[in-house]
């Protein structure tokens, strides 16, 4: 059984059923008291669910140092870029006190940052950031692009034992999708193939997601076949769903939000041309924002961020139906 | 103080002075492979708040942390075999110098950048008042790290909920190679903390009467639900900020000087003015230190170097779900 719900409600869905089921979880970040997070006050008290101040790296380290204690935090932090103002937390300590504690600890929390919010929010808060944690060993990081997505790997990011990057992409908040009922939990490194196709494989997450689709869409009426797969998750990565697609199609279009030269898509080109460089019969394009900050008027956001129009361009380029660029 | 808690206390000083001796002299002959900082004329602060703690009170350190986890109890001969990155040593040869990790007495961890840890004993701090019982939190620290904003955010935080975390800063005066006074107009750390009207003190933390009883005092009160509190210990750091530091930056301190501000000294001092103990028996205390560090520096030479597999199981722990 599953109902509807916008995005932003099946996160919350899971944080409620992870603080019903388990008394280790707490949650806390700026804000929590006053706003629509009020209700999880009302419903967990005020012992588990705390306002912080605008203070990232006590928020961060807290948290850090309560998950060694046996708690399950979850830190709320509204909008990735604030988690760089904590990155010797998120970075230096949380994923890698297990190790150089000799697997003496573990430290199971949730880092809650919203991301991508190109709407004219401009440079602080549209970031791609993505790129920046996948490769900090001992940190998880994932990146729903659906509802059912959104829940299922909140649950599963409050179960893990390790430090998780939990990215919610601003620009889906409001989608509504369809949630299973009760408990969902979407295992971490399974990519989703979310369009079956045979001429080309296009890789892409949340709103670049959808954007992809979008392009499928139109690719389909010229009578190329898509397939698009959305990795949800990048930390752990799951290199052979797409390497298997790349198998059937021989073309692979990597389409990410984030400056060319600090996307996660520099990774994935990088397996596969290594894992795969046999299986393709065309080189790799990788459609990304430019290596800019993202400009807040409308037409030059739009101009450093890709769309539909631009991965549509850049498949036909791969296909040799136009030529290759991006 | 007793007679009992005196000879514990030079017993503990003892261990770490002639085990950061040791290790320094490792260091010159590479059996003791990474990067290391040496607590020699620090241990008065370590010994006197270490063992009034229990093994469920969290304690965190930072780079100079060998005297704080050999104080918290975590065993000489693995905090020995860590640092030549043994198999057997504390943290299996995964985190060495700088980030000994002892879970079973409490010493939860020690971090390499200054001021990463004091927020990390905020979040202990939480989980001891949400799990309500009477233990503590601890945090050491330089008064370097006071510049930083960790400290500032975890004053603020820890007084605003009134957590049981007590910060213990370390003041030797040198901000790794640099002396307090070119960073900062505040000269007394306990200074900094008075807008949030926390408890605070400064003490010379070369006597370790006086830190031991000022700590006592802090941690009877936290256990009983007050805090935060701050303890700074004036102190004085012996050696170079790190092993291999000429600390041209500074002038050494004579040694007639320094006969009348060592702690073990001092303590013992006190001790045979209080006819608490004998030289014979002082003279003891001390060999057994020697020989258990010896002992130690065997062990560690002859643990093996851990097998390379051990990498890649510890980037990640295993999930319950």
């Amino acid at each position: 059984m599953s109902h509807e719900l916008p995005y932003i409600a099946a996160i919350d869905e899971a944080i409620r059923l992870e603080m019903e089921r388990d008394e280790s979880v707490i949650y806390f970040g700026q804000n929590m008291a006053t706003t629509e997070n009020a209700p999880y006050r009302q419903a967990f008290g005020d012992d588990r669910v705390r306002v912080t101040p605008i203070s990232e790296t006590a928020e961060i380290g807290m948290a850090v140092g309560a998950a060694l204690a046996g708690f399950r935090p979850v830190v709320e932090l509204y909008m990735a870029e604030f988690m760089l103002v904590a990155m010797d937390q998120v970075t230096n300590e949380a994923p890698r006190f297990r190790a150089m504690s000799g697997g003496q600890v573990k430290v199971p929390l949730v880092l809650k940052a919203g991301w991508g919010f190109t709407a004219g929010w401009a440079g602080q808060h549209t970031g791609t950031l993505t790129n920046m944690f996948m490769g900090v060993p001992g940190l998880k990081v994932v990146s729903p692009s659906t509802a059912a997505d959104a829940k299922g790997l909140m649950a599963t990011a409050i179960r893990d034992d390790n430090p998780v990057v939990y990215f919610h992409n601003y620009l889906l908040t409001l989608d509504h999708g369809e949630v299973p009922d009760g408990e969902h939990l979407v295992p971490f490194g399974v990519a989703d193939v979310r369009r079956e196709g045979s001429d080309v494989t296009i890789v892409a997450n949340a709103h670049m997601l959808n954007q992809s689709l979008k392009a499928a869409e139109t690719l389909a009426g010229e009578g190329i076949q898509a397939e698009v797969i959305d990795p949800r998750t990048y930390a752990p990565l799951d290199v052979d769903t797409i390497l298997t697609s790349v198998g059937k199609t021989g073309r692979l279009v990597l389409v990410d939000s984030a400056p060319r030269h600090s996307a996660a898509s520099n990774v994935i080109a990088g397996e596969v041309v290594e894992r795969g460089f046999d299986l393709l019969k065309a080189p790799i394009v990788q459609v990304t924002a430019l290596d800019a900050t993202v400009p807040y008027s409308e037409p030059l956001e739009a101009y450093v961020i890709p769309d539909a129009d631009r991965v549509a361009a850049a498949v036909r380029g791969v296909l040799g139906t136009a030529p290759v660029g991006v | 103080m007793t007679a009992d808690d005196a000879r514990r206390l030079l017993r503990a000083m003892w261990r770490i002075r002639h085990f950061e001796e040791r290790v320094g002299r490792l260091k010159r002959t590479d059996e003791v492979f990474g990067l290391i900082h040496l607590s020699v004329g620090q241990e008065g602060v370590a010994a006197g708040t270490c063992l009034q703690l229990r093994d469920d009170d969290a304690v965190y350190s930072g780079h100079r942390a060998h005297g704080h986890a050999l104080a918290k109890g975590a065993p000489l001969d693995r905090v020995m075999a860590e640092l030549m990155g043994r198999e057997t040593g504390l943290c299996r040869g995964m985190g060495g110098s700088m980030h000994l990790v002892d879970v079973e007495h409490g010493f939860m961890g020690a971090t390499g950048v200054v001021g990463g840890n004091i927020p990390m004993a905020l979040g202990s701090a939480l989980a001891a008042r949400q799990l309500g019982g009477d233990a503590v939190a601890v945090v050491f620290f330089g008064d370097g790290a006071v510049q930083a904003g960790h400290f500032n955010e975890t004053v603020n935080l820890a007084a605003l909920w009134g957590l049981p975390l007590i910060m213990v800063c370390e003041n030797n005066g040198f901000a790794e190679f640099t002396p307090r006074s070119a960073h900062t107009v505040v000269e007394r750390v306990s200074d900094v903390v008075a807008p949030y009207e926390i408890t605070r003190e400064t003490v010379d933390g070369n006597d370790v009467l006086a830190v031991w009883e000022r700590f006592g005092e802090f941690l009877a009160r936290a256990r009983k639900g007050e805090g935060p509190f701050l303890l700074e210990c004036l102190t004085v750091r012996l050696r170079g900020h790190y092993e291999g530091d000429p600390a041209a930056y500074r002038e050494a301190i004579a040694d007639e000087e320094w006969q009348k501000m060592d702690p073990i000294l001092r303590l013992q001092r006190h001790a045979l003015k209080q006819k608490w103990v004998d030289e014979g028996e002082l003279a003891a205390i001390e060999a057994e230190a020697v020989d258990e560090v010896e002992a130690a520096v065997a062990f560690g030479r002859e643990s093996a170097f851990p097998e390379p597999e051990l990498v890649a199981e510890l980037v990640y722990a295993g999930s319950d779900a």
